[in-house]
């Protein structure tokens, strides 16, 4: 056996160091280490409840409409207030921006310039995909660069700039929509669609949409080739290196949604907990998690209930390997993100796909694509239902003493704020991030993280500073790292 | 010219808004300008070792550092240790690699707020002694020292902002590839002054409700956020109200309040952010530039001369009365 530390690993958000056992050429053992520590739910203990709004979106910059929607939902939860429906579609339309743009720069930016590289230089796709994906000088960046930065237009209205917002409030939108703003906004949705039908997936949403199967995706794709757009191009790569077979996370097969898109107490997506070993869908109630401090650089002992919990750094605590918290539904590891979304929300792909291998390399990123494909016209549906001159904000007061949960999905998976205020301040914060999830450390029974088990099995030779399969499996979590460790 | 971006204890925001560049984009704007990224924590193809040596090349004087870009609080917790924030793969902490490659330098650049003054970072109990490079809070010092200067003879370049606007940032690395920066384009903070000899409160679109103290009073309301909700645009330097942000923003046009985000200590203004201080009913942070005495008679002057068209809508989220029409007589 050989051990060897891994970093700095690029194209992920944040700092990310992975230690690696491999024998034979594959990792027996991993252990994820985020060696950057802020101490944002500190910052926010003694603060004004409102205050919350001004600083948590600031643990992120990558997610940081995710940050506040949660947020404003825990102090909403709190407060007992409700937004209007012009405030929900706006928060949601603000939220769905910010996830898709992720999504897009995940896939351009971070996961695909890895199939650029050198190393894959033999491979029958390898002119395609450097010319289109090269890190910096492929042709798809300067697509996809400005198409994403006419997208955030949406957030230049809703939400003033983007990121860190202060838009988004408890109590709804601080940004009413004029009747000209929402057909402007409506212009940009449908321009962004047509990008993503000419470039992504060169074919309609909903033709995407609709592919209820893996059968029906590998149909799909000899159709016409790989050609036919990125997506397309990303397919064919993945069924020649069998993405399907790597980062398969074996003792997490357990995939957590907190269900997302709020409208008048319904979620366009749902909530829950997929089993994929029985194949069942289980209730989610946030009563059940728990977040274990036994091997990062925490203070306290065993797992606390994040209404319970707190986080206090001790760098000498010898079982300590990372400044994230191992976070556990019932005892048990889980995974987050799009492909959790999407299968809790029951599309037949994705469950399909999960049925066949799991979250895996392959499925993740499948998760992400199609759940741009769903979003885009909900967008759409949501801009045209505005009504302008109807409020945006519900005005209410911050109790002097309560507590507030708010459960939403950011792009990368589950995102939780757990708020107790006394005496009119915030007296605790808690945060579980999706990569929190993803990324947790061993917890105090020994068990290690969703990406410690995905990465076991990893081809890695010992020759190879920075196995690429290990790279792939990393970025297909697309990871971020400052929001795990806030 | 040769550009090392670093990432320490920030939320990588100011990259995600460098994304948002326009016309050009950001590649397109840096390869115009003459300007080529060593290493980009997001954007590159480097990874492990191979950044590593660069960051060593760097630091030997093999690979001319011509600038360094630090994004990001500098972390000197726990206890002088450095460890809130380790290089990882490298076992050495951050701000030591900062320094190694600061002392490199032609140019050193803070990337935003927390770079430059330690941001949001240091707020609070500021658990991990988060500070700027060369700032800590309003105080000269941070993590290089006040008497620092890079190769250029220049103290670091403060571009802040939570998050710096991506054309504050891309104008400064061009100003920077075509003839320089020199002293005189730095205002006292060390900010460039192409962005920071403005007020947010220029061009904001509640200025006419300003004019007549005609205030909103909660979230979603159009009128002046200065009286009530804790503005600072009459005293933050940046030109957020004529430079859009995403094709149409701003914070003000968003519906929320300046918290002078361009600012040394801002993360800690001593008051919750949404709620203005008053004395005797008169905000205590007035426009700089403006004797208290005349603030007050102006201001119980212009109330008592407010349209109702501007008192109504102050009030509302939408405008609720329109201006009247009515013939000028001119011909
Ligand atoms: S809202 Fe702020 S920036 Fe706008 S006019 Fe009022 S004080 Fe000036
Ligand atoms: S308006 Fe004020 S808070 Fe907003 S970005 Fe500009 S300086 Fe920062």
């Amino acid at each position: 056996m050989s051990r060897r530390v891994l970093g700095p690993f690029n194209r992920v958000e944040g700092d990310l160091e992975l230690s690696l056992d491999t024998e034979d050429g594959v990792v027996s053992a991993a252990r994820v280490n985020s060696p950057l520590y802020r101490g944002f739910e500190q910052i926010l203990e003694g603060k004004a409840p409102a205050d919350a709004m001004v600083i948590v979106p600031r643990i992120c910059g990558i997610c940081s409409v995710s940050q506040s929607v949660a947020a404003a939902t825990a102090l909403a939860d709190a407060m007992g207030v409700t937004p209007p429906p012009n405030g929900a579609r706006a928060t949601n339309l603000m939220l769905a921006t910010e996830n898709l743009a992720d999504h897009l720069t995940h896939f351009y930016l971070f996961f695909m310039p890895d199939f650029a590289r050198d190393a894959y230089a033999g491979a029958p796709w390898f002119a395609s995909a450097e010319a289109r994906f090269k890190a910096i000088r492929g042709a798809a960046a300067a697509d996809v660069l400005p198409a994403r930065a006419q997208f955030m237009h949406l957030l230049g209205t809703l939400a003033g700039k983007w990121p860190h917002t202060l838009s988004v409030q408890p109590g709804g939108s601080a940004r009413a929509v004029s009747a000209t703003e929402r057909v402007r906004m409506v212009s940009l949705i449908r321009s962004f669609r047509a990008w993503l039908e000419r470039h992504l997936f060169g074919d309609a949403l909903e033709a995407i949409s609709g592919i209820g199967s893996e059968a029906a995706l590998w149909a799909w794709l000899d159709a016409k080739g790989p050609e036919r757009g990125d997506f397309a191009r990303f397919l064919a790569i993945a069924r020649n290196l069998r993405l399907d077979r790597l980062g398969r996370c074996e003792g997490g097969e357990r995939y957590l949604s907190h269900g997302n898109y709020v409208f008048e107490g319904e979620r366009l997506f749902a909530r829950g907990v997929w089993d994929g070993a029985s194949a069942s869908l289980l209730d989610f109630a946030h009563e059940d998690v728990t977040e274990d401090v036994s091997h990062a650089w925490m203070a306290g002992e065993g797992a606390c209930h994040p209404l319970s919990g707190f986080t206090q750094p001790d760098i000498a605590r010898e079982s300590g390997y990372s400044w994230c918290k191992a976070p556990r539904w019932r005892g048990e590891v889980v995974q987050c993100g799009a492909l959790s979304r999407q299968v809790v929300d029951a599309h037949p792909l994705a469950r399909d796909l999960v049925a066949a291998g799991g979250g895996n390399v392959f499925s993740r990123v499948v998760g992400r694509l199609l759940e741009i494909a769903r979003v885009v016209p909900e967008m759409e549906r949501w801009a045209l239902a505005i009504e302008p001159g109807e409020r945006f904000c519900t005005e209410a007061g911050v109790p002097d003493s309560a507590q507030g949960v708010g459960l939403i999905e950011a792009a990368r998976g589950a995102l939780g704020h757990w708020v107790v205020i006394r005496k009119g301040r915030i007296q605790r914060y808690q945060i579980i991030a999706p990569t929190t999830w993803n990324f947790s450390p061993r917890d105090g029974r020994g068990t290690p993280g969703a990406l410690e088990q995905a990465l076991v099995g990893t081809p890695a030779c010992e020759s190879d500073e920075m196995p690429l399969a290990v790279q792939h499996v990393v970025r297909s979590f697309d990871p971020c790292m400052v929001c795990t460790v806030h | 010219m040769n550009v090392l971006w670093l990432q320490s204890g920030g939320c990588g925001g100011c990259t995600m808004s460098l994304l948002c560049a326009e016309s050009p984009d950001v590649l397109a704007t840096l390869e115009g300008g003459g300007v080529s990224l060593l290493w980009h924590p997001s954007l590159s193809e480097a990874s492990g070792p191979e950044v590593v040596a660069i960051l060593e090349s760097c630091i030997a004087g093999t690979t001319p550092l011509d600038v360094l870009c630090v994004e990001g609080a500098l972390l000197r917790g726990p206890h002088g240790s450095g460890r809130f924030h380790v290089l990882a793969g490298t076992g050495r902490a951050m701000i030591d690699w900062v320094r190694a490659l600061a002392a490199r330098a032609r140019h050193t650049v803070a990337v935003g707020t927390c770079a430059a003054f330690g941001g949001v970072t240091a707020a609070g109990c500021n658990p991990t002694d988060a500070c700027g490079l060369q700032y800590d809070g309003n105080a000269a010092g941070g993590l290089l020292g006040a008497g620092y200067r890079s190769a250029s003879g220049l103290p670091v370049i403060n571009v802040a902002g939570c998050p710096t606007h991506p054309g504050w940032v891309l104008e400064t690395l061009l100003a920077l590839a075509l003839d320089g920066i020199a002293a005189v384009d730095l205002d006292a903070l060390g900010r460039p002054r192409f962005y920071a000899d403005q007020l947010v409160h220029h061009g904001c679109s509640r200025n006419e409700f300003y004019e007549f103290k005609a205030s909103a009073e909660k979230a979603s309301d159009l009128g002046c956020m200065m009286e009530h909700m804790g503005c600072k645009g009459t005293q933050a330097h940046a030109d957020c109200n004529v430079r859009p942000w995403n094709g149409a923003g701003s914070c003000t046009s968003g519906g929320y309040p300046c918290i002078s985000c361009t600012e040394p200590g801002f993360e800690e203004p001593g008051h919750p952010f949404f709620e203005t201080p008053k004395v005797g009913g008169i905000p205590i942070g007035l426009p700089t530039d403006m004797p208290k005495a005349w603030f007050v008679a102006l201001a119980a002057l212009s109330k008592s001369a407010t349209p109702k068209r501007v008192r109504t809508n102050a009030t509302a989220d939408h405008p609720v009365v329109t201006p009247v029409i009515r013939k000028t007589g001119f011909k």
